[in-house]
């Protein structure tokens, strides 16, 4: 069983349309113990990183999620839920991997736009959560901060610089992408976790 | 870098997509879950819907068929025609939009754009302006380009981006439904003004047109409904001829 954590922070419509779409059976959970016992956990994510820092604590999900030893996938605001810190509102994070979270800077000559919204390259990929995609391969963004590049980098895509796309420590995993928009690329992505 | 994106738009009646020229004589193209899905697989990079049913029946359609959308659609989508609060905001969230699209309602009540922001984000706000040329200034018009307001485009798309707007969808009503192209200054000028993306909208005869608002209007979009409805300009076509171009689109 997969595991989607709901912890009050707005839409996991798509996600859960996502695994259905790829066939998988899943549940959404705020209950530790349910998370403890999942084979999957999924932490999505929309809003602002403070806030959504403070709504897992609340329910004591951090600890949880750091003692999980099932493969976790952390999408988006989830991944970045994953890391050491946030400048979103100055956010302590889990610290699962090894970077922070930084606000992009806008720049016209570049081209740069915040957030950084819409379709873009994923290269350097490695780990099997890309097995069957292309270096080059476009995903479905939508962001304004985003990780620096670290030792758990596993994709990356630039824009103005380059950025963590996807980070992988241990049995955790971390999309800044937003996979289940990604069209048949994030399908794969997503069978491809299910998988591991 | 992010890919300049290609949009189709459907206009949707009681839950079938129709496209009229000039918005009025109405002509129905198909279901409206099947053609998105169609244009999904074919390359599409986003879709919108827009609900044009008038009434409250018509509008109940279109969340259950938002629903539909969201189940089968497996790229982003925006969903705009009535939206008037933020109950209705949250409503098709809830049904499972990835944004709404604001016209009318944010004429009248530029606060909708502030409330809708700050609840589900900026990325979740699109605003819509329809605007035509008057005596040399673009003024912005609501009812399909029927009534004129006072709000002038330049300010009022700044104003909207200030007040939490992530995206401007801008139609030209003097361009919309001629197939003559975009134009393409008041777009560059648009673009520099902003800081968030632009999407145009209306005009689009040719791959050209599009090409050209792409690269000279500096917009980082394009949406068209006809010509892709009709099979006029296919998007695999369309997105390999810009890649030809040297315009950087998702293939």
């Amino acid at each position: 069983m997969i595991a989607i954590v709901d912890y009050d922070t707005g839409n996991l419509r798509s996600v859960v349309n996502a695994l259905q779409r790829v066939g998988a059976e899943y549940l959404l959970t705020s209950d530790p113990k349910t998370l403890l016992e999942a084979d999957r956990v999924l932490l999505p994510g929309v809003g602002e990183a403070s806030t959504a820092m403070a709504r897992l604590r609340e329910r004591g999900l951090d600890e949880t999620i750091r003692s999980l030893t099932r493969p976790v996938l952390g999408i988006c605001i989830g991944m970045q839920l994953m890391c050491r810190h946030s400048e979103e509102g100055d956010a302590a994070c889990m610290g699962i991997f090894p970077t922070d979270v930084c606000r992009f800077t806008p720049d016209k000559k570049k081209g740069v736009k915040v957030p950084h919204m819409g379709w873009n390259t994923l290269t350097d990929l490695s780990t099997p959560l890309f097995n069957q995609v292309e270096e080059g391969a476009w995903v479905y963004y939508v962001h304004s901060y985003a990780a620096e590049l670290c030792a758990a980098t596993i994709a990356r895509t630039e824009n103005g610089t380059c950025f963590s796309a996807a980070l992988h420590t241990g049995n955790f995993y971390g999309t800044q992408f937003h996979p289940e928009k990604s069209g048949s690329v994030g399908e794969q992505i997503l069978k491809n976790f299910l998988a591991l | 870098m992010v890919a300049k994106r290609i949009i189709p738009c459907l206009d949707v009646r009681d839950g079938r997509t129709v496209k009229g020229i000039h918005f009025v004589g109405l002509k129905d193209v198909g279901d409206a879950v099947e053609l998105g899905r169609k244009y999904a697989d074919e390359g599409a990079d986003e879709l919108v819907y827009l609900d044009i049913s008038a009434s409250h029946e018509g509008r109940k359609t279109f969340t259950e068929l938002v629903e539909r959308i969201a189940s089968r659609i497996n790229i982003p989508f925006t969903v705009g025609g009535g939206i008037s609060s933020l109950d209705d905001a949250a409503r098709l969230l809830g049904a499972g939009a990835d944004k709404v699209s604001l016209n009318s309602a944010a004429v009248r009540d530029p606060q909708l754009i502030d409330r809708i922001a700050a609840k589900y984000g900026n990325q979740f706000v699109v605003v819509a302006i329809d605007a035509k040329q008057i005596d040399g200034v673009w003024r912005a018009t609501t009812h399909g380009g029927r009534q004129l307001t006072d709000r002038e485009l330049f300010s009022w798309a700044k104003e909207a981006q200030e007040r939490g707007a992530g995206e401007i969808l801008f139609t030209s009503m003097d361009h919309d439904g001629t197939k003559n192209g975009y134009p393409c200054e008041t777009y560059a000028r648009l673009t520099d003004e902003l800081s968030i993306p632009v999407i145009a909208s209306g005009g689009a005869g040719s791959i050209q047109d599009i090409a050209e608002v792409l690269t000279a209007g500096q917009a980082d979009a394009a949406l068209a409904a006809s010509i892709f409805h009709y099979g006029e300009i296919p998007i695999p076509h369309l997105k390999k001829e810009l890649k030809k171009m040297n315009i950087n689109v998702r293939l």
